[in-house]
């Protein structure tokens, strides 16, 4: 599976967001009440458990997190490391 | 306390009320009180009452009349000042057949008409018939302590103390949920009076009075609004000492008054909290001995008080009883708690104080004093504070340390110093830009409730096609509402949506009358609230410290700890309470495809991924909050459709004691 559509199958299962068609790759998470504060908790447990990757105090930031082309580009910023 | 409930004809011709449909009007209201039935009826209208015997225990019958027979009351509740009342309309020439507190209501509304309300100092609800002039009058308290609905239906008016009074006298009557009420639900956190769950039935609001002449609806108003300060207007005019003490002889005149006036013990509740900490020291000076204290502990830490309560039983050495609550036990418990509340809630915390009534009425008290009130008219609640420090920052919304100041409300804020600045700064800068509008302190809340919405079902989304129900509920705020101190507009949202129509309603009045325990609240009373509100508000939130005069006028009645103890708000175990694997059995049921399919409420599919989510977790994971409401609002929504939708209504007919028919 493309990361894009692992990442956009975790919110839309994990945040049960009702009509995927609608869910905007670039639109905040958080503006759109998807996830709130404890739900960036289970986004960052996701991109640990799915790609064994640790993120860092310094990296939970809204431009890393709160849409799902964010967690792409972040992800794979981590990855290429 | 009591049950009150009736049957008006608003159009000639019709039969008028019959004993059967009144009497199982007063059967379904029971629980409210079990001591007593009566029914009055004529060719136009009818009255049921079930009665809790607390003041004048042997004349204090009901439906009560005026000294010619003419006009004709059942009321709910206590008139704290009918003594006061009885020896003003005596002077008047009035004559009395009885002791209680009722007759005086009939005597007032005689010689001073609606403003015979805005006189009373107290909690009720009534309905009262002037048959000589064909004049009906509903009533209710300033906040809303009693409850009362009503609805129209082939030109009859119906009323009761619960919505189940209302299905048991006119079962004809359609029993559909109203998609506005959900609307409501999934924003405010409760539906918000004139607005219910039921298609037809409206609330009467708080602090209003409808009257009916000829059968024809003549006014619908508030006889009392809340006054806050406008410039030098209605403002406590003293130094913050004055406000300490005149606060402090306020509430030990109203908890005196809610002991006084009982012909029955009066207890009083124990959170662990300042509010009941202060309440009960009052009450215990009232009554130095024998005086009974209860609480609520939880077998989950994270929610337990005990040593704070236990602290205080031993400061003032009262007769203490408490009960330890389980995640089971709020599961197995919950349905019951929906038969009463008769409407969705989206946190569990009801539960625990239907179990802590239960206990009050093993131990044969029937009144209990809480510190209900407190953080509404005194600015106890995080998101007081919270809304100052957005409005701070707003004035300089680049600023990076202002927001820092979010983190002493919320010291979990600053557990991961980088990342949690970032998203909190996402999370509560929205909408800055509006921080001079109506709904600015609520708006984090509200919209972050309204996500859920995404789980209703297609049928009910085309219903409210969009509506705006936030647009909607601020369009009725009142005219002085811009007029207040930024920190008073946000106490009145919170006044008009929580505690209206969850905290003494679906935490107040339904758990403990549910259980024949009628709750007193000394911070509720008018002459407190009238004081509090007029106070400035940074007697009330000084800098960042809540209920600032209050901790002043505790000191020396509670305990140290008590005084310096952070804030802790009141929560049961919400989602975790329902995933157990000893969880009973409705949970599944109503959650289940069939079931959400059957009530058409939610789509299935999407809860089912919510389900999934929570029942695949461990145990003892945390929940989100959004996760939590969600479950809660889901499976109480659910419950209500199977119990007062799909059940058929009440027909148990009570023996009536007291039975007038002309």
């Amino acid at each position: 599976m493309e990361l894009k559509d692992q990442v956009r199958q975790f919110i839309i299962s994990n945040f049960y967001v009702a009509d995927p068609a609608a869910l905007n790759d670039d639109a905040s998470l958080l503006d759109a009440g998807i996830v709130d504060s404890t739900g960036v908790l289970e986004v960052i447990t996701f991109i640990e458990t799915t790609f064994g990757l640790t993120v860092e105090d310094a990296e939970m930031l809204p431009d890393n997190l709160d849409a799902v082309n964010r967690i792409v580009a972040f992800v794979n910023k981590k990855k290429g490391k | 306390m009591c049950g009150i409930a009736g049957i008006v004809n608003l159009k000639p011709g019709l039969p008028g009320p019959t004993r059967e449909a009144l009497s199982k009007m007063a059967g379904a209201l029971e629980h409210r009180g079990p001591d007593e039935f009566g029914v009055y009826r004529d060719s136009r209208a009818g009255l049921a009452h079930s009665r809790l015997s607390i003041i004048d225990l042997s004349t204090g019958q009901q439906p009560l009349s005026n000294a010619n027979g003419q006009t004709w009351l059942v009321f709910n509740g206590e008139i704290f000042n009918y003594v006061e009342l009885r020896e003003e309309l005596l002077q008047l020439g009035h004559q009395f057949k009885t002791k209680s507190d009722t007759e005086v209501i009939v005597h007032a509304w005689e010689a001073w008409g609606d403003s015979a309300f805005d006189k009373m100092n107290g909690q009720w609800a009534l309905g009262l018939w002037d048959s000589a002039n064909d004049v009906f009058v509903l009533c209710r308290d300033r906040v809303g302590v009693r409850p009362l609905y009503y609805a129209e239906q082939s030109g009859r008016l119906i009323f009761g103390s619960e919505v189940k009074a209302l299905f048991a006298g006119a079962p004809e009557m359609t029993r559909e949920i109203d998609p506005l009420g959900l609307d409501e639900t999934f924003t405010f956190w409760s539906v918000v009076p004139p607005q219910t769950m039921f298609k037809g039935i409206r609330e009467l609001e708080p602090g209003h009075v409808r009257v009916y002449r000829k059968g024809e609806l003549v006014r619908d108003v508030a006889y009392w609004e809340p006054q806050y300060p406008e410039g030098q207007a209605h403002r406590f005019r003293g130094t913050l000492q004055d406000a300490t003490e005149a606060l402090s002889s306020a509430l030990l005149e109203a908890t005196k008054l809610r002991m006084v006036r009982a012909d029955v013990p009066v207890g009083s509740y124990l959170s662990g909290g300042l509010d009941s900490s202060v309440v009960t020291a009052l009450a215990k000076q009232a009554k130095p001995s024998g005086f009974k204290t209860f609480s609520l502990r939880f077998a989950d830490a994270e929610y337990d008080e005990t040593p704070y309560q236990r602290a205080m039983v031993a400061r003032l050495g009262t007769e203490h009883a408490e009960i330890v609550v389980t995640r089971k036990q709020i599961a197995d418990v919950f349905p019951t708690v929906i038969r009463f509340t008769e409407r969705p809630i989206l946190r569990t915390a009801p539960a625990p104080l239907f179990l802590l009534s239960k206990l009050v009425h093993e131990h044969g008290i029937k009144v209990v004093l809480t510190g209900e009130g407190a953080d509404e008219m005194l600015a106890g609640y995080d998101l007081f504070r919270e809304a100052k420090v957005r409005r701070f920052w707003a004035q300089s919304p680049k600023s990076t340390w202002r927001p820092r100041l979010l983190e002493r409300l919320y010291p979990y804020l600053t557990r991961s110093p980088v990342a949690q600045q970032a998203l909190t700064r996402q999370f509560f800068g929205r909408g800055l830009e509006r921080a001079n509008q109506p709904g600015f302190s609520h708006e984090p809340r509200w919209s972050g409730t309204a996500a859920l919405k995404r789980l209703f079902s297609a049928r009910v989304k085309d219903a409210l096609q969009g509506r705006d129900t936030v647009k909607h509920f601020l369009a009725s705020l009142p005219s002085a509402y811009n007029r207040w101190p930024k920190l008073a507009q946000d106490q009145y949202l919170e006044v008009r949506t929580l505690l209206s129509g969850y905290l003494l309603s679906s935490q107040g009045d339904r758990m403990l009358m549910g259980n024949s325990v009628e709750g007193r609240f000394p911070f509720l009373d008018a002459n407190v609230m009238a004081l509090a509100n007029s106070l400035p508000p940074s007697y009330k939130l000084k800098v960042l410290d809540e209920k600032h005069v209050l901790k002043r006028v505790a000191k020396g009645l509670v305990t140290e700890e008590i005084l310096n103890r952070p804030k802790q708000p009141y929560r049961a175990p919400d989602a975790l309470s329902f995933i157990g694997a000893d969880r009973p059995e409705w949970v599944d049921e109503v959650m289940s495809t069939g079931a959400l399919e059957s009530s058409g409420l939610f789509d299935p599919k999407v809860v089912g991924q919510l389900w999934q989510k929570c029942l695949t977790r461990s145990d003892d994971g945390q929940f989100s909050n959004t996760d939590n409401m969600a479950v809660v609002g889901i499976a109480s929504a659910q419950l209500l459709y199977r119990q007062h939708v799909l059940a058929p209504p009440s027909t148990k007919q009570p023996v009536l004691k007291t039975l007038i028919e002309r």
